[in-house]
């Protein structure tokens, strides 16, 4: 099978609306929670939430354009755009029928079938839906604007398994390549998921922290006191590419992408299972088809939403796999900074893990201030603060509502 | 140049208010929702052919008059509203 690498990268992050500037956030520990600005939250149980700042659609297309898109799809355009700029790839004759998209969205358009049902209802019952509620709300749109605004001829759909749905794309891209389908592919994820229907529904499930008084530390994976995951969003976009089509452009290539896994926990519909069974067995998968052993991997950017159970499972699940090899890893989850991206998460978790391979850094699990002692001290969660360290390989989790469970193994490029 | 014709014959029938309120209202709708220049909002202007409109876009332009102007565009009315100046005529002739 064919090598892939990872040669483009694109962020919209509540740390940052760019690679960069997400990065920098991350190195730095920074926060990216603050009480809600997108509607009024003074009712919700949880009144703060990891937002996007600071970005107008219409400062990257023309408003005709902007008006037709979710803010989902505004986000997958961002970031693949610059992904596809920070590839190299603008203004290159590219053969489109070797090129795809393979987009992950776990709700995709929830903003805009909010508005239009919120409308109908407050009517007088005559129907009066916008001619692009439904191209606006499908979760697949994106997917398909980036091959229209690519040109993009060849696979073209989007993942959707929750806060999974960005990994399996970013596995369903690198399984194409590798197989020889397809030689490029702009992949990742968006979600946009901040709105009352969002937020209470997730609330309603006690799924969220409602530290409504200290937002910036109520992400706290780990930690005794952690209450729930703060919810997040944004995109990341990945541009993957067969090694040989990389280097006959002579690409800079960032990461290889050594190997993927899948799996389900075949348990419940909301919790994990509590002996973290589909999480030992995905990282086992992905480890196997990586060619990789525990000792070889350095890091790994956990799904780690700061929820008492599945924080549990997940580090029961790592030392299942790891054994003796788990007190040599650094683990973190950078979820305690951006919030839980949901769909989204697995594409910036990825570009997170990419960019601790070529910086040498571990970003940090922040707001760490009590132990839990249901956690092994001997496990390095990387509190507080970033760590350098090289990282020949990093392991990336993501699981999602519905028992998905996928990791991606990322590895440092050598010829 | 037919449907200036008719304009100029129900700018007699209407107040000055009345039309150019109907008139304008219709122009920046369709410069918001097309997202075209004011100056390109001709009333020999075609929706599709001369403002990049799709059929999609149609739709959503009939419905904008219909809220705007408080009323229900049949469809086989809707279908003979393909100019600035077609949409112009149709409104000040029907809008309550």
């Amino acid at each position: 099978m064919r090598r892939v690498v990872v040669t483009g990268l694109g962020a919209l992050t509540p740390l940052g609306n760019t690679v960069q500037e997400y990065w920098e956030g991350l190195v730095a520990g920074r926060s990216g929670a603050a009480p809600i600005t997108k509607f009024d939250a003074s009712l919700f149980r949880t009144r703060f939430a990891a937002e996007v700042k600071g970005f107008d659609p219409e400062n990257h297309m023309d408003r005709k354009e902007a008006r037709k898109m979710d803010p989902y799809t505004h986000y997958a355009m961002v970031t693949a755009e610059e992904a596809f700029k920070d590839a190299g790839l603008e203004g290159l004759a590219l053969n489109g029928e070797r090129a795809g998209v393979i987009w992950g969205s776990g709700i995709g358009g929830m903003y805009t079938v909010y508005h239009e049902f919120k409308a109908f209802f407050e009517g007088d019952g005559t129907p009066k839906f916008n001619p692009f509620f439904v191209p606006k709300m499908i979760s697949d749109i994106a997917a398909g604007l980036l091959s229209i605004r690519y040109g993009f001829h060849g696979p073209n759909y989007t993942t959707v398994s929750a806060c999974a749905s960005s990994n399996n794309a970013i596995i369903d891209a690198f399984n194409y390549i590798r197989w020889g389908v397809a030689d490029l592919f702009i992949t990742g994820g968006s979600e946009a998921a901040i709105n009352e229907p969002g937020v209470a529904g997730f609330n309603a499930m006690k799924a969220l922290s409602e530290r409504n008084d200290d937002p910036s530390t109520a992400s706290r994976p780990f930690d005794l006191d952690r209450d729930g995951f703060v919810l997040g969003e944004g995109g990341g976009a990945l541009i993957l590419e067969s090694l040989d089509h990389a280097l006959a452009r002579g690409a800079r290539i960032y990461a290889e992408i050594a190997g993927a896994g899948l799996s389900a926990d075949a348990h419940h519909i909301t919790a994990p299972h509590p002996e973290g069974l589909g999480a030992t067995l995905v990282m086992k998968n992905a480890l196997r088809d990586s060619g990789l052993g525990p000792a070889d991997i350095d890091y790994i950017n956990v799904h780690g939403t700061s929820t008492p159970l599945g924080d549990l499972s997940e580090i029961k699940a790592i030392q299942n796999v790891f054994g003796q090899d788990a007190y040599q890893l650094n683990v973190s989850s950078t979820k305690s900074m951006t919030g839980h991206l949901l769909g989204a998460a697995g594409a910036v978790e990825a570009i997170a893990s990419i960019k601790a391979i070529c910086e040498g850094i571990i970003p940090p699990t922040i707001n760490h201030f009590t132990d839990d002692p249901a956690f092994d001290p001997g496990i390095n969660l990387t509190f507080n603060q970033a760590q350098n360290r090289t990282v020949r390989a990093a392991l990336s989790n993501t699981f999602g509502f519905g028992g998905h469970n996928t990791s991606v193994v990322f590895k440092a490029y050598r010829a | 140049m037919h449907h200036l014709k008719f304009l100029v014959i129900l700018r007699f029938k209407l107040t000055q208010n009345n039309m150019s309120d109907i008139a304008s209202k219709v122009r920046s709708i369709i410069v918001d929702k097309l997202g075209v220049d004011e100056n390109e909002v001709t009333p020999e202007a075609s929706f599709t052919n001369d403002l990049g409109a799709d059929s999609l876009d149609t739709v959503e332009l009939i419905m904008e008059f219909e809220k705007e102007f408080n009323l229900s565009i049949p469809d086989d009315q809707a279908e003979n509203i393909q100019t600035v100046g077609q949409a112009i005529t149709y409104l000040e002739a029907n809008a309550k």
